[in-house]
């Protein structure tokens, strides 16, 4: 079976701007695949290839099947609907002089389809109903919603083409934790009924636990790991992966207050000259003096992958906490 | 805790805006207190009101404020005190920090400048001495190589490390209360760890207290001593931070506490808790319970009066409800 979405070496430069550097990743059909990482580490622009909102400066993205990397914008019409994105803020990506039913229903009207406009309002209150407005929603503004509202209008409108891959970026992070709750509740039903494959961006990392199936980390435009939920949640390798985890507050004061802080430094690089041989070594507690000069290679490890000296193909993998290799 | 030396104290403080279309009340007696060193937590949604309260601490609402109720500071008013008396308060006294470091800085001025004019505001001391000063401050708040970073310019450092300026800038002059509101909301968590142990070590070394602002739970869970829940302009429970976690009385606080996806929940299995309905905007503050329209547990005394915030169980746990979730 084809996957829904396949990336490889995806590299994606703004000018002297190394965004994205050599990232890989696969989502098989109705998986939901994290993507997290430090604001700035590239996660948008990987999905902004992916819909093809930026053509990658090299590197292919295969839809389905279908290497999309080098269609033009009318040759991808025919595959604009397989795909839809959700941004993370409701309020801006929606055009507030358009009536919600309009938005929602502009990517039929964008899709190659013929449809008539009885046909376009019922597939507009259909998609309103999935996520849980009422179809008169669709004669409001977007302002007149509150900001949990608007963006369940952008998740019907992204929804609305029925895509077999949705790129949910951000999509709770504007939110009040409730509201994000109703939001992740949403998305989780919704992927289990249409069954849909999902690249959710995000740094939350508890709304990532409770979604995923696969989780993928970055830093700084490259990838540093990559795994299944329980092996990323359980036992990371690579100490990014590791420092993440543990500088992500639990809302427990009990547990809080237990952990072991790790604390990184501050001073992040820049993408504009990224640091050379491992991108994570200015902040890495574990660094040596070949982090400096080699790119780590990506080593397998369970059921993913790590890019860092001090993990082996063996099991072995460093404890950031500790300070040095197990 | 003992109730003895508090070193701030808001009682009953109410404040309304009056705007083009009409009045909108913000926040509705809200009363807290503050022990010095201590640090106390304030929760709730967006629009609760958080932000206006902590303004109207040290004066910093605009006019179309309507501000009554008490803020006392070591015993003194602070409500309807002189412009000049708060313009000593502010920095010296009650010192700030937001949430967009670089909005707040000076963008043409180095931060060992920027952090040696606030120093200048308040002491008479030259600039060599605030120089050094300002190097101080900078390792103080976790800053390396502080002897050349203070030579930079805004731009030129992270997000984290111009909050580090930021915070620099606030404790600058020994500030007897620090309010942080949303300090790391626009950082990385990575970040935020950092930040965070920054405010802990300040309040163990100067014995600083301070209000932190936040509507992220795993946030006050890691650094508040106290937490004060805040619904619509009122507080709706306060408790130490262990008891508020294990015991929340308040169906809304409840509500929070099981939206939050912690540790080892999945979709597989587990569905997030919501809080059904909104957040009402209030024009004038009702004679009910504001959470009403959301509560499980709602009847006619929540529709006809407002519950008093009352002590239930141990002393200072506080909760404004009229059918609490006893303590179990
Ligand atoms: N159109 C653009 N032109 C130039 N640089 C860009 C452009 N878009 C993104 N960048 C840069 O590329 C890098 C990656 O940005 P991106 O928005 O993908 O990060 P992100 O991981 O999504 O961050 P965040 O968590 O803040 O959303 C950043 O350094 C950013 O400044
Ligand atoms: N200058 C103003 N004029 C009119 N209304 C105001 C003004 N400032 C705040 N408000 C209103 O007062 C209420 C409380 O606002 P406040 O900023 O304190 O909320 P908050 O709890 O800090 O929210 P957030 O988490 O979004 O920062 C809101 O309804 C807000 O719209
Ligand atoms: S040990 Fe070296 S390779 Fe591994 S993360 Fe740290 S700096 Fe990178
Ligand atoms: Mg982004
Ligand atoms: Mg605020």
């Amino acid at each position: 079976m084809t996957n829904a979405l396949e990336i490889e070496d995806l590299v994606m430069h703004f000018g002297p701007v190394r965004a994205v550097d050599a990232v890989s990743l696969t989502i098989p059909r109705g998986g939901v695949t994290a993507l997290v990482g430090e604001s700035g580490s590239g996660k948008s622009t990987v999905g902004r290839c992916v819909v093809r909102l930026l053509k990658p400066t090299s590197g292919s993205v295969r839809i389905g099947g279908v290497d999309v990397t080098h269609l033009t914008r009318r040759q991808l019409r025919p595959h604009r609907s397989t795909v839809s994105i959700v941004f993370q803020d409701p309020a801006g990506s929606l055009d507030p002089r358009m009536l919600v039913g309009d938005v929602v229903a502009e990517p039929l009207r964008l899709s190659s389809a013929r449809m008539s406009r009885a046909e376009r309002q019922k597939r507009v209150a259909e998609s309103l109903g999935q996520v849980g407005l009422r179809a008169e929603v669709a004669r409001r503004y977007p302002h007149e919603l509150s900001g949990g509202q608007r963006q369940r209008v952008s998740i019907a409108r992204a929804l609305i083409s029925k895509p077999s891959l949705l790129i949910a970026d951000e999509p709770i992070s504007a939110l009040d934790v409730s509201v994000q709750a109703s939001v992740l509740n949403l998305l989780a039903d919704l992927q289990r009924d249409i069954g849909f494959a999902c690249l959710f961006i995000t740094h939350n990392l508890s709304a990532v636990e409770y979604l995923a199936d696969e989780i993928a980390v970055m830093y700084l435009g490259q990838l540093m790991e990559k795994g299944t939920r329980s092996q990323i949640f359980s036992s990371p390798a690579h100490p990014y992966t590791q420092a993440l985890l543990a500088a992500a507050p639990v809302a427990d004061p009990v547990r809080q207050r237990a952990r072991t802080p790790v604390l990184l430094g501050d001073d992040l690089p820049s993408a504009l000259d990224p640091p050379s041989g491992c991108r994570f070594r200015t902040r890495c507690p574990l660094a040596f003096d070949k982090c400096a000069t080699d790119v780590p290679p990506h080593v397998k490890i369970g059921n993913g992958e790590a890019a860092c000296h001090l993990v082996q193909a063996d099991g072995t993998r460093p404890d950031v906490r500790a300070g040095v290799p197990e | 805790m003992t109730a003895g030396a508090r070193i701030l104290e808001v009682a009953d403080l109410s404040v309304s805006f009056v705007t083009e279309s009409g009045n909108v009340s913000a926040v509705d007696h809200v009363s807290l207190d503050l022990a010095p060193g201590e640090i106390v937590g304030v929760v709730g949604e967006s629009g609760c009101g958080k932000s206006v309260t902590a303004m109207s601490l040290a004066g910093l609402l605009p006019r179309s404020a309507r501000v009554t109720g008490s803020v006392r500071l070591r015993g003194t008013e602070l409500i309807g005190a002189p412009e000049t008396s708060l313009r000593r308060v502010r920095g010296k006294e009650i010192a700030y920090i937001f949430q967009e470091p670089m909005t707040s800085l000076n963008p043409v001025l180095t931060v060992g400048r920027q952090i040696g004019e606030v120093l200048q505001v308040h002491e008479r001391i030259s600039r060599k001495q605030a120089r050094a000063r300002a190097i101080e401050l900078l390792s103080l708040v976790g800053i390396p190589s502080a002897a050349t970073r203070v030579d930079n310019y805004p731009h030129q450092l992270s997000g984290g490390m111009r909050q580090r300026v930021m915070i620099a800038m606030a404790v600058a002059c020994n500030p007897t209360v620090l309010v942080a509101d949303e300090p790391t909301t626009a950082l990385d968590v990575t970040v935020q760890a950092g930040i965070l142990e920054v405010l802990r070590d300040l309040r163990d070394r100067l014995g600083t207290s301070i209000l932190i602002i936040t509507h992220d739970l795993g946030v006050i869970a890691d650094i508040a001593d106290r937490v004060v829940v805040m619904y619509a302009g009122r507080v709706v429970e306060r408790a130490p931070v262990t008891e508020l976690f294990a015991h929340p009385h308040h169906r809304y606080t409840n509500g929070l506490l099981n939206a939050s996806p912690t540790p080892g929940r999945h979709a597989g299995t587990d569905r997030l808790q919501e809080i059904p309905g909104l957040v009402p905007v209030l024009t004038t503050q009702p004679d009910a319970c504001t959470f009403a329209d959301r509560c499980p547990a709602a009847d006619d005394t929540c529709r006809g009066s407002a519950p008093p915030l009352a002590a239930l169980g141990v002393a200072d746990h506080l909760v404004a409800c009229w059918h609490p979730v006893e303590a179990t």
